[in-house]
């Protein structure tokens, strides 16, 4: 069967002064539908590169990006916009909620893009809100929330756009313990529900909440399988340098 | 569609600073207000003019001669009548135009407005029952041959003189003119509210009185009337060619009908018009490159927003669209401001010169008004303006990079 998201061989290579960045360094991975899966990855592993591939808010200089079967890696800006807007649905970090828009009209904007009517624009968007049980809260603008909330609402906006994948930024980055607790519950309950998750962090604890772990070091994957498994969580530097790739 | 969300956008984050939206405005609201002041004034200033054309009549022609120095080729009121008398089916009547200046005197009374004209008894159609510049008379008679032959003191006042100066009952009575006792024999309808100054502010005497005020031996004007509108250019061609045949040369008289004198008029004060308003479309430009540069600002300071709506699938266009709408808004709202305050401050203005021209010559009032075409122009242009400015600022913003533009703090 056809794969969900399929990176071939991919390279992100930057020019940094001199020096030569390969922060994706030949990466072949792919994700089928309904899976749960964590990109886990010290800082500068290459995952926020992998992200924003995955998210085509990049293009890799080399190698293959299908998503949903069709090639991505060759698409100029407004198409990759287009495929954001139908396949991907984006939980970032910091909510990235917009400050003067309400709850609704933030939650609206996907569909704003995809040029749903505003009738209908405002029935999905507040189905979503009442996945997230904040429906009640439409009227109001994002500052007038608490983070946890806050969070819960770009959660909504991500699923306003009916999407194939969500793709979750270090969701919990900003949240206390048990809020963030609280998100990666509602992560799981999405999977649960048959959406697949594509969850970005660098923090193992959050990572096992997945179903599967791909550990990305210096632009490789040293591990991808099981999220069970005592490999998975396993730092690369206790591994040692012959760690198993 | 993006319109309306990016329209009700842009009308909140101006609400949310009016302070910097105000500012930002402010060339716009300025060059939109030159712009309605100044039409609104020559719009005004043309329909006074044509006004004053149209009560002293259609078929006005006037005749300035300015002889040819002390020479023997002069031009006498009897050269003029008989032009008349030969071309009935082209010239209705003609008189000298002698303007003269003395002190008018009733009693105790002194009138140093009054208007005096030295006319011939020719002035007065006693058939139409008009005067050439088309004054008629209420009561009383005009002046007649025998009043212009024998330079008799006699005169016909204008209506304001018959109130001020005879309290209403004027015939018979007399004043005195540059301390000569005239008296009167007629007295002309009111035309213009019998104000002091004014068009009912007059006095018609002999010209031959008039000239010799003047220290003159011949009128150098005269006023013809042509039979009717479309006989005015033919009429005015005769009167050149019998001018023409004394003095031998064009440079010592000048003939203009009434339409003439009219364009004349409305081509200057068009002109002029034009001019002035391009000395205030430099303040639109100068607000066009204030928004552009506050959408710049903008554009830095909303980097993330526009991550946000392009890692959600806005595409360039979109972002673009949002920020050329919010300008072409902040811009036509800046417009219809500087309508309504150019509209407030043409207003004010009309009513001061209105003031001082009841003053002068009174004739018809003045009234500075907009004209629909010059508020929807003046609209559009601001529209445009912040449609064109705001373009780059935009175009800067469609072209951000979604990676970039998320993680901008």
């Amino acid at each position: 069967m056809e794969h969900l998201i399929e990176l071939k061989d991919v390279y992100k290579i930057y020019q940094m002064g001199e020096e030569t960045v390969h922060a994706l360094d030949g990466v072949t991975m792919a994700v089928d539908p309904g899976e749960f899966v964590a990109i886990v990855g010290s800082s500068g592993s290459g995952k926020s590169t992998a992200m924003n591939i995955i998210g085509c808010l990049d293009v890799p200089t080399s190698g293959q990006y299908l998503l949903g079967g069709i090639d991505v890696s060759t698409m100029d800006d407004d198409q990759q916009a287009e495929i954001r807007n139908k396949m991907l649905g984006f939980i970032f970090q910091q909510y990235n909620l917009i400050p003067k828009l309400n709850v609704l009209e933030n939650v609206e904007l996907p569909l704003l893009y995809a040029g749903v009517s505003s009738a209908e624009r405002r029935q999905r968007a507040l189905a979503s809100l009442e996945r997230v049980g904040l429906a009640e809260k439409c009227k109001n603008l994002p500052s007038q929330l608490s983070g946890g909330q806050q969070q819960r609402v770009s959660i909504a906006r991500a699923l306003a756009g009916n999407p194939s994948v969500i793709l979750a930024d270090e969701p919990t980055g900003a949240l206390d313990s048990r809020t963030g607790r609280e998100v990666l519950a509602f992560l799981q309950k999405l999977n649960a529900e048959g959406d697949t998750v594509v969850l970005i962090t660098h923090d193992n604890s959050i990572a096992v909440k997945a179903k599967r772990i791909v550990r990305l070091q210096d632009g490789k994957i040293i591990y991808d399988g099981d999220a069970h498994d005592p490999m998975a969580v396993v730092q690369p530097g206790e591994a040692g340098e012959e760690a198993p790739t | 569609m993006n319109f309306s969300q990016s329209f009700r956008l842009a009308v909140k984050s101006l609400m949310t600073s009016k302070m910097r939206a105000l500012l930002t405005m402010l060339g716009i609201i300025i060059g939109v207000a030159a712009v309605i002041v100044i039409t609104s004034l020559g719009n005004g200033m043309q329909m006074m003019m044509n006004q004053q054309f149209e009560s002293l009549g259609a078929n006005l022609i006037q005749v300035s001669i300015f002889g040819r120095g002390g020479g023997s080729r002069t031009i006498q009121p009897e050269d003029m009548y008989a032009l008349a008398e030969k071309y009935p089916q082209y010239i209705a009547g003609v008189s000298p135009y002698v303007s003269t200046q003395a002190v008018v005197r009733k009693g105790i009374d002194e009138f140093k407005r009054t208007s005096i004209y030295g006319v011939s008894e020719a002035f007065y159609d006693a058939a139409r029952g008009q005067a050439l510049s088309g004054e008629t008379l209420r009561e009383g008679r005009f002046l007649t041959y025998i009043d212009v032959e024998r330079y008799q003191n006699v005169c016909v006042i204008g209506s304001y003189l018959e109130q001020a100066a005879f309290r209403g009952d004027a015939l018979g009575k007399t004043l005195t003119i540059g301390g000569a006792p005239y008296t009167v024999v007629g007295v002309l309808k009111e035309q213009a509210r019998s104000e002091e100054g004014s068009g009912d502010d007059l006095i018609f005497i002999p010209y031959g009185s008039a000239l010799r005020a003047n220290g003159m031996a011949d009128a150098s004007l005269y006023l013809f009337n042509s039979t009717g509108r479309d006989t005015a250019s033919t009429a005015k061609g005769i009167i050149e060619a019998r001018l023409f045949q004394t003095f031998q040369s064009s440079d010592y008289y000048f003939v203009m009908t009434s339409a003439e004198m009219m364009d004349a008029m409305n081509t200057m004060i068009s002109t002029l018009m034009v001019v002035l308003v391009a000395i205030a479309a430099i303040s639109l430009l100068v607000g066009g490159i204030g928004i552009m540069n506050i959408m710049l600002v903008s554009v830095t300071e909303r980097t993330r927003e526009i991550g946000i709506r392009k890692s959600l699938g806005a595409k360039g266009r979109d972002i673009r669209g949002q920020f050329v709408i919010e300008a072409g808004t902040t811009s036509a709202v800046g417009g219809a401001l500087g309508i309504g305050l150019g509209i407030l401050l043409a207003q004010a203005a009309g009513v001061l010169i209105g003031g001082m021209m009841a003053g002068q010559n009174g004739g018809g009032g003045f009234s500075a008004v907009p004209t629909v075409g010059a508020i929807a122009i003046a609209f559009g242009v601001s529209v445009a303006i912040g449609i064109l400015f705001g373009y780059l600022p935009a175009n800067k913003a469609a072209k951000l990079n979604p990676i970039d533009a998320l993680r901008y703090d």
